[in-house]
């Protein structure tokens, strides 16, 4: 979740809304996965356990005899969730901690789930009037609306044909309903969203490694760098899509992501530095 | 559920790599992707992994009446499931074309090619016969379940025992497997199918299609042929027009692959596999070894697809697991089944047994291995200093050690073979130089150095061995070679 955050926060940084940090106000707020605490056991508790992997039904509960001292807000990011004054952990995991306050449970999984503001990689399946339906990796296909587009009006129909991929993000996105996806934000400009993609390759990996692309200063987005230079996209739904100049590079490229999953630095350097090599 | 679509731009890049004869794995046209076949505990069980494809296949037998029409033959009868498990597009008890196209092509290569002697099968003319059933199972579909298919399904009818009968008047007796050993099936020949896939109008040809490479494709042409150059079946899908100028080619090409198997390894040849597995595996039986898929697990057979190998800090493993007892609420004591009592008192909680205590070994934990360097998330350390640089340091020591172990082996091996008795001293002298502590403190720094400090090390190394012990210098520097690629 706090990498959605930061997808957001620096698209929203660069382009128009002022940023809206994770929200701490005391109301509830929409996003059902906030939640504020006051125990101030449970924080240190919670702190205590940071980088230790965790299974589902772990449960942090605070001291019984302590009273709400000083409001203390504690966030609580995806794998844990409340229940009364314990937070219960219901997926397996590291726990991740960001200062001051937010925890979260970093898992290791490949199906995605459709969640609002991600922005993700879908293929476009059908026409249906004036909707298109996506396939973005989900149990359900998502919808996106022709006029969810840059400059488009009715009259201005959007240049999309089936098979196309386009980037967008979801504007909704819940478990009782069938997703929506926009390629505008919420200015109505772009912002590198919408269709995309004559040629380079689309392919799947887990939602770990996409998420790991996109932190910013990646090491391993540097490490490949020096290989070749190319052009990618990566959607949180765990698809990537590159190009590099030749057919190649763009194999090669491909190969080195899959394996890079399950390396260490260490590992990933020699085999990178072994690609160079083999290339000159 | 519905499997992903293919977008165009996938198609595109597809058929480009094509024309410029590339493939997503990099394999050349011509390549086959590894073929493991492994057998099960039971007679006639047997799974196939071609790449990523998995298929599982069983055969059984049941004393039946025959058909009318032929009353002295045997019955085969075969069964290709698609489970959903192989692939989002396969639904069960749905009949697919692709289910259908199967089902046809493993009868037509197994069946109509009488590969089995269905006579042999017969035990009393015109009331009880054998059948045969072989049922396939797909557990994951990477492309080319055909070939996959015909493999498993022949390797399993070769490894299967019927049970023995013995016939008195109209009285058929049935021995179970312990009174009398069961009987082998007579098999003539071994079909196995090769699927070419055609693109771009009949002008690619691609050998085992992998599943991106299928559906992009226009045409397929499997053939079925034998060892003894005898083509079984030929069928072309698709709706190509294949010329005889297109076909003759490809067969020929069977033809050279089958008989020379000296060229790379990933030419066309199951035959020979085949035949070495089925008769390994009977020895194995034989010698009242072990066997089975479960045996295959321990060698890392089954439990994974892909796996790399990660160095573990296993230092003090123990320690922390002993620490995690204390820790918890003491409950009354569990003992582990076998212990006898005097035993019990030293219960630890690390089991050192082989195969009691696990079940596999799980895809390596890449969790906190790259987090920790590139996060910006700050992990409060709990003992102090700096662990996670330890770690490391720990884990370079580990590798290291590995390493020089496997050298120190590997070398003393090659040097016992070429040096002459009266020279053992001296060689003696110079293991004990290879040993990892005179170099381990050099070579504290970091990942950058480790290479070098290899090949420092195997340079000084080797010119010591070709000094004293008269071993020519192309000798050492193959010794090198081998290692730097180890």
């Amino acid at each position: 979740m706090v990498n959605r955050f930061i997808c957001r926060f620096i698209f929203e940084l660069l382009f128009c809304n002022p940023p809206q940090t994770p929200s701490e106000a005391e109301v509830p707020c929409s996003n059902t996965r906030c939640r504020s605490f006051v125990m101030d056991s449970l924080l240190f508790r919670l702190k205590e356990s940071v980088g230790e992997a965790l299974l589902p039904g772990d449960v942090f509960s605070p001291d019984s005899e302590e009273t709400p001292s000083r409001a203390e807000k504690l966030i609580c990011g995806p794998g844990l969730r409340r229940t009364g004054d314990h937070v219960h952990v219901f997926k397996s995991g590291i726990l991740r901690n960001k200062l001051p306050n937010m925890f979260w449970i970093d898992s290791q999984q490949r199906r995605y789930v459709p969640a609002k503001g991600e922005s993700v990689i879908g293929i476009v399946t059908s026409k249906a009037g004036d909707v298109f339906k996506v396939d973005v990796g989900g149990s359900e296909q998502a919808s996106l609306s022709y006029l969810a587009f840059e400059g488009a009006t009715k009259r201005n129909r959007p240049n999309v044909q089936v098979g196309d991929l386009v980037f967008g993000q979801f504007a909704v996105a819940n478990r009782d309903m069938e997703p929506e996806l926009v390629c505008i934000d919420g200015c109505g400009r772009a912002n590198g969203m919408g269709v995309f993609g004559n040629d380079g390759l689309l392919f799947r990996c887990s939602l770990g490694l996409a998420r790991r692309l996109l932190t910013p200063n990646s090491e391993l987005v540097k490490d490949l760098q020096q290989v070749f230079p190319f052009e990618t996209v990566v959607g949180l739904n765990g698809r990537i899509w590159i190009k590099a100049r030749t057919v190649t590079q763009t194999l090669i490229l491909m190969n080195l992501l899959e394996a890079c999953e399950n390396m260490t630095a260490q590992q990933r350097h020699s085999l990178l530095q072994k690609v160079k090599d083999c290339s000159h | 559920m519905r499997d992903t679509p293919l977008s165009n731009c996938e198609r595109l890049f597809l058929l480009q790599a094509i024309q410029e004869k590339k493939r997503l794995d990099g394999r050349q046209t011509y390549d086959y992707r590894n073929i493991k076949i492994l057998f099960g505990t039971d007679y006639g069980c047997c799974i196939v992994e071609l790449g990523k494809t998995r298929v599982l296949c069983q055969v059984s037998c049941e004393l039946v009446p025959p058909k009318d029409s032929r009353p002295t033959e045997g019955i085969l009868y075969f069964n290709l499931e698609l489970s959903p498990m192989a692939s989002p597009a396969f639904e069960s008890n749905r009949q697919s074309e692709l289910l259908v196209m199967l089902n046809r092509q493993l009868e037509r290569c197994l069946r109509n090619s009488k590969c089995i002697d269905t006579e042999s099968l017969c035990v009393i003319s015109g009331e009880k016969v054998w059948q045969i059933r072989v049922d396939v199972h797909v557990l994951n579909h990477d492309g080319n379940l055909m070939d996959a298919a015909s493999i498993a399904a022949i390797s399993a009818l070769s490894h299967f025992r019927r049970p023995d009968v013995a016939i008195q008047g109209r009285e058929v007796t049935v021995f179970s497997p312990e009174e009398r050993d069961p009987i082998p099936l007579s098999i003539y020949h071994m079909p196995i199918c090769v699927s070419f896939a055609f693109f771009l109008q009949g002008s690619y040809l691609l050998v085992d299609p992998c599943e991106r490479e299928e559906r992009v494709k226009d045409g397929l042409l499997v053939i079925a042929m034998n060892k003894h150059r005898e083509i079984c079946s030929i069928q072309s899908s698709g709706g190509i027009m294949l010329l005889k100028d297109q076909v003759k080619p490809v067969e020929m090409l069977l033809l050279v692959e089958g008989e020379h198997e000296n060229h790379s390894s990933e030419r066309i040849k199951p035959f020979p596999v085949l035949l070495c597995f089925s008769s390994f595996v009977l020895m194995q039986r034989k010698e009242g070894g072990k066997f089975g898929f479960a045996e295959s697990l321990p060698i890392e057979r089954i439990t994974a697809l892909k796996r790399d190998e990660a160095p573990v800090e296993m230092a003090d493993v123990k320690d922390t697991a002993e620490e995690i007892i204390n820790r918890t609420e003491s409950s009354t004591e569990v003992y582990p089944p076998g212990l006898k009592t005097r035993e019990r008192s030293a219960a630890s909680p690390v089991l050192v047994a082989t195969g009691t205590a696990q079940v596999g070994e799980g895809i390596v934990n890449s969790w906190g291995l790259e987090e920790d360097e590139d996060d910006e998330v700050i992990i409060e350390d709990k003992g102090g200093g700096n662990p996670r640089r330890l770690q490391n340091k720990g884990e370079l020591e580990l590798s290291l050690w590995l390493y020089f172990r496997l050298l120190y082996h590997t070398v003393r091996l090659h040097l016992f073979s070429l040096v002459r008795p009266g020279k053992l001293q001296d060689s003696e002298d110079l293991m004990q130089c290879l040993t990892p502590r005179v170099y381990l403190d050099d070579l504290e720094e970091g990942a950058g150095h480790t290479e070098e400090a290899l090949m420092v090390l195997l340079a000084g190394s080797t010119s010591m061995m070709a000094s004293s012990s008269g071993i020519s210098s192309s000798i050492s520097l193959q010794l090198v070679m081998s290692f730097v690629d180890f």
